[in-house]
């Protein structure tokens, strides 16, 4: 049998809101404190009956739930295996059970305490600088996330699969560095100028796999994956030339970026987090708007998803994908900027720009592609890496566990039909109804 | 169900017709109650239990391989093996099965054509011989005959009844009264999800068409003579090419004025797509002219095209009418958007379109939970009427109707010809091109037809089907006696009983 539609990644319809609540309720139980607390319950006499019977159908917020369990206990398999010492406790687990248990229990539970700690909230912590340390690491690593997640989420609605999120930023970072260091601009406009300058970047990049797309019919993933290769390695190059390179240093670092073009902190110089969380939460709101309440995202959402029908009513298909990268762009760009205008780093070096357009690609998978709800995958994704590092410093649990992490939880959100069948989930009523395999009637 | 019998099963859009079907074929679970064969309850858990069962299902969206030889499609699911565990495909086995099959119930089929290069109506058969091959008793054919021209219809028709004869059971879903009555030995019909009645099929189409719908309804289309004004679209010369860069549009002139329905018949595949595509801005015109209003179009942008007051009922709903996943207040704004009062400037208006929505649904009768459910969960009949309320609620110079009623009910049928009928007295030229004889005959005031990229002749309604069917097969009123005289042009031939088979909404 056919899938009535192929190619939707999501088929439960699930609306805006719902995405985001269940994304939102998500994030409290992993994190507790960070997010927001969920809208009370309205005073409908069924309501709490009908979350407890929904609770347990397969919807998009059970699944992600649960999909973030599940990678918890592989990661926990994963680190009693990889310890010598607790390993070596299974070798007798027939003759004293409670040692293999009491050491697994022990490692496990004071990793992931690590990560909590490091991610949220440290309740030995003494001091207000030490208590919101861990929520302004988060933020710092989560905000450049918000935009690449964005940018493949946008792309994604459109109908293409903007795997060149990395090469935007890439560029978004170079033209943001550049008009950092070179332009001698007063302190507001300065910093203005070279956030601008960024999403010019990464709009540059995005429009070259666009109008090829529009014209030639060229495919988009093929052009990203190359336009990666080819930013990455003219970052390499720019940074070492005249001009650029750091006079003071011999290896490939280029020279700071002016005081005057860098985000503000925003809890004082002793936390890293900075303005950009906050042009990362209006950018998810202005590509909420985007979508839902402009005219170019109906023209976007309705390309992407039957670009026949789009065309015979009357909207410009080639236009549309041109506009649909050159927006991605942007907003990798602008992601791409913050990692050298905030406060990770203040110079051009190969690595500057990190993983964050591939991971993007993760956090927008993780948020359903819903603005609200990469924001929120974003968030989880930067909690993790937060956690992660006071992991390895605390429990010697290599950094590396995160990204495995991650990659689980992803895996187990691709595949939802294998969550529901571990924990035995009744299908959803309106997954039910989308199944509907009779569409002749 | 009895042994060589064709039961046809019969309701409209949305009835649950196709549910209970795939619930016999172990696609879905039943909530309630229980299926018996041969007197004993039967619990299918899939299509493997009710093929084993002897249950066959031809679907009416074809599941075959397009690049797949039919021997291959065939095969599938069930592939002769040999060479024990190393597991060689024995084609020549499967291939020889096919044609054993086809032989001896009459089905043609090239065991080594591929399946892309078929024509609908055959790759029907290499459907139906697929399910013969699994030794089936009880056969189910979900409307078989939505996707078929009147020719085919016919051929289908007649394999049926070999396999009555062969003491193989059908149940046959349809919506089309006149194929009921021509065939079926015993008639169910159901209405939202019951069934309302048993009929035979010596009852009038009228009272089977009430059963149906669940109240009486008018097969033919009632109109006052057109009343035709100036001309508003004016065709001359016009050349178009399909996608494979064969002329399918071949010199056209035609005129529609204001006030008249004029309908494009012809056997399809005969330029009608391409020209109405081409009318419409979207596949680009070799040569001639479009006027609208006297105003030169071609060359237009879709969108332009649209603005200047034509509205467009493609032939595709699915594919080029509907955005699936979009709700139906979305859809029903799909080409007007961006227009006062829904959109200004970059800014959607939601209420604006939930409003109109709403009245609109109302107004066209649309059968949906809610205004935000997407179309895709609609019955098709109820998709069509959402593509023709979109259509018809900004004013109109012209409206150009595709196939307005293919696969659609009797009751949804009745309203959307009642709606382009008002719309033509409103003075909009319309223009409806269908390959249903008697939906151009009911509702044209002038009849075009077009036979391989030209109108080889235009007639009045009144004009007996014969002719006409004759004109689709490409033979002129007066080549027609040499033709019935001397020797028959091929083509001709094979078209020519187009016409009067009763695949036709005909003879009431």
């Amino acid at each position: 049998m056919t899938n009535p539609n192929p190619g939707s990644p999501d088929k439960e319809p699930a609306t805006e809101a719902h995405a985001a609540q269940a994304a939102l309720g998500n994030t409290e139980r992993a994190e507790t404190a960070t997010s927001p607390k969920a809208p009370a319950p309205e005073p409908k006499p069924s309501l709490g009956r009908l979350f407890l019977d929904n609770l347990w159908a397969a919807n998009t917020f059970t699944v992600t739930l649960l999909s973030l369990v599940l990678a918890m206990v592989v990661g926990a398999i994963l680190m009693i295996v990889s310890d010598p010492e607790v390993l070596a406790t299974y070798s007798y687990i027939t003759a004293r059970p409670t040692d293999a248990l009491n050491a697994s229990w022990t490692l496990v539970s004071e990793a992931y305490g690590n990560l909590f700690k490091g991610a949220v909230f440290d309740p030995d912590a003494v001091g207000f600088q030490a208590a919101m340390s861990p929520i302004s690491e988060t933020l710092t690593y989560t905000a450049p996330l918000v935009f690449t997640g964005l940018s493949v989420a946008l792309a994604f609605r459109g109908g293409l699969f903007n795997i060149g999120a990395q090469g935007q930023a890439v560029m978004g970072v170079i033209l943001a560095a550049l008009a950092g260091f070179l332009l001698p601009l007063p302190p507001g406009l300065h910093l203005l100028v070279a956030v601008l300058a960024g999403a010019l970047g990464g709009a540059i990049w995005g429009f070259v796999p666009g109008i090829l797309k529009a014209r030639t019919g060229a495919h988009e993933v093929i052009n990203t994956i190359m336009l990666n290769y080819i930013a990455t390695y003219f970052l390499t190059w720019i940074i070492v030339q005249n001009g650029v390179q750091d006079p003071n240093r011999t290896d490939a670092i280029s020279r700071p970026v002016d005081g005057s073009a860098q985000l503000p902190r925003l809890l004082g110089d002793g936390l890293r987090v900075h303005a950009g969380i906050i042009l990362a939460v209006l950018a998810t709101w202005a590509v909420w708007w985007l979508l839902n309440r402009s005219t170019l995202g109906f023209e976007l959402r309705a390309v992407g998803a039957n670009p026949d029908a789009a065309r015979t009513a009357g909207i410009s298909v080639t236009r549309t994908y041109v506009l649909i990268m050159v927006f991605a762009g942007i907003l990798a760009g602008l992601g791409g900027s913050n990692m050298v205008l905030g406060s990770t780093a203040s110079a051009l070096t190969p690595l500057v720009v990190a993983q964050i357009g591939f991971d993007g690609i993760l956090v927008a998978l993780l948020g359903r592609v819903k603005p609200w709800g990469v924001a929120l995958a974003a968030l989880l994704f930067g909690a993790l890496q937060a956690g992660g590092n006071r992991m390895q410093s605390y429990s010697g649990i290599s950094l590396e566990l995160v990204t495995v992490l991650q990659a689980l939880i992803v895996i187990f959100i691709a595949a939802p039909a294998l969550v529901k069948a571990i924990f035995q989930l009744r299908a959803a009523r309106a997954a039910r109804l989308q199944t509907s395999l009779a569409k002749g009637w | 169900m009895e042994p060589g019998e064709i039961h046809a099963l019969l309701g409209e859009n949305g009835a649950g017709k196709s549910t209970l079907m795939n619930v016999l074929y172990g696609l879905y679970q039943p909530d309630e109650g229980e299926i018996l064969v041969d007197g004993a309850p039967l619990k299918l858990r899939g299509p493997s239990d009710a093929i084993a069962a002897g249950i066959g299902m031809v679907h009416q969206h074809f599941m075959l391989v397009p690049v797949f030889t039919v021997t291959e499609n065939i095969m599938l699911g069930a592939e002769q093996v040999r060479g024990g565990i190393a597991g060689f495909l024995d084609r020549r086995r499967a291939r020889r099965e096919v044609a054993e099959v086809s032989e001896r119930y009459n089905l043609r089929v090239d065991p080594d054509a591929v399946i892309e290069d078929l024509p609908v109506g055959i790759q029907q058969r290499v459907e139906i011989v697929k399910a013969l091959t699994r030794d089936v008793d009880l056969l189910i054919l979900d409307e078989p005959t939505a996707v078929l021209t009147p020719q085919e219809t016919e051929e289908l028709l007649t394999v049926m009844r070999s396999l009555k004869a062969a003491g193989k059971s059908i149940v046959f879903i349809t919506h089309k009264l006149g194929e009921v009555k021509a065939i079926a030995d015993r008639i169910t019909v159901i209405r939202r999800g019951k069934t309302v009645g048993t009929a035979s099929p010596q009852a009038s189409r009228d009272e089977l068409a009430a059963l149906m719908v669940g109240r009486s309804v008018r097969l033919t289309v009632e109109k006052e003579p057109a009343a035709p004004g100036k001309p508003v679209l004016e065709v001359s010369g016009l050349v178009v090419d399909d996608d494979r860069q064969i002329r399918a549009v071949d010199g056209i002139d035609l005129t529609v004025r204001a006030g008249e329905v004029l309908g494009v018949a012809g056997v399809q595949g005969n330029g009608q797509t391409e020209l109405i595509e081409a009318i419409m801005g979207l596949r680009p015109t070799l040569a001639g002219t479009v006027t609208l209003d006297g105003q030169p179009v071609h060359g237009w942008s879709t969108k332009k095209v649209l603005r200047a007051g034509v509205g467009y009922v493609p032939e595709d709903r699915s594919v080029d009418g509907l955005v699936k996943e979009f709700s139906v207040a979305e859809n029903l704004v799909l080409d007007i958007y961006d227009r006062p009062p829904f959109g200004k400037g970059l800014a959607l208006k939601p209420d604006a379109i939930a409003r109109s929505a709403k009245e609109r649904i109302e107004q066209f009768d649309v059968r949906t939970s809610s205004a935000d459910a997407p179309v895709g969960t609609l019955s098709g009949g109820n998709q069509q009427k959402v593509i023709v309320a979109r259509e018809l609620s900004r004013p109109l110079k012209l409206l150009i109707a595709a196939q307005p009623t293919r696969g659609v009910d009797v009751g949804s049928i009745e309203f959307i010809h009642s709606q382009v009928i008002r719309e033509r007295d409103a003075g909009t030229a319309v223009m409806v091109v269908s390959s249903e004889l008697d939906e151009v005959i009911g509702l044209a005031d002038r009849i075009a037809v077009m036979y391989r990229g030209r109108i080889i002749g235009i007639v009045g309604p009144d004009t007996p089907r014969e002719e006409i069917g004759l004109l689709m097969a490409g033979i002129t009123p007066d080549a027609a006696p040499a033709a019935a005289t001397g020797t028959t042009p091929a083509d001709g031939g094979a078209a020519a009983p187009a016409a009067e088979s009763p695949g036709n909404e005909d003879e009431a």
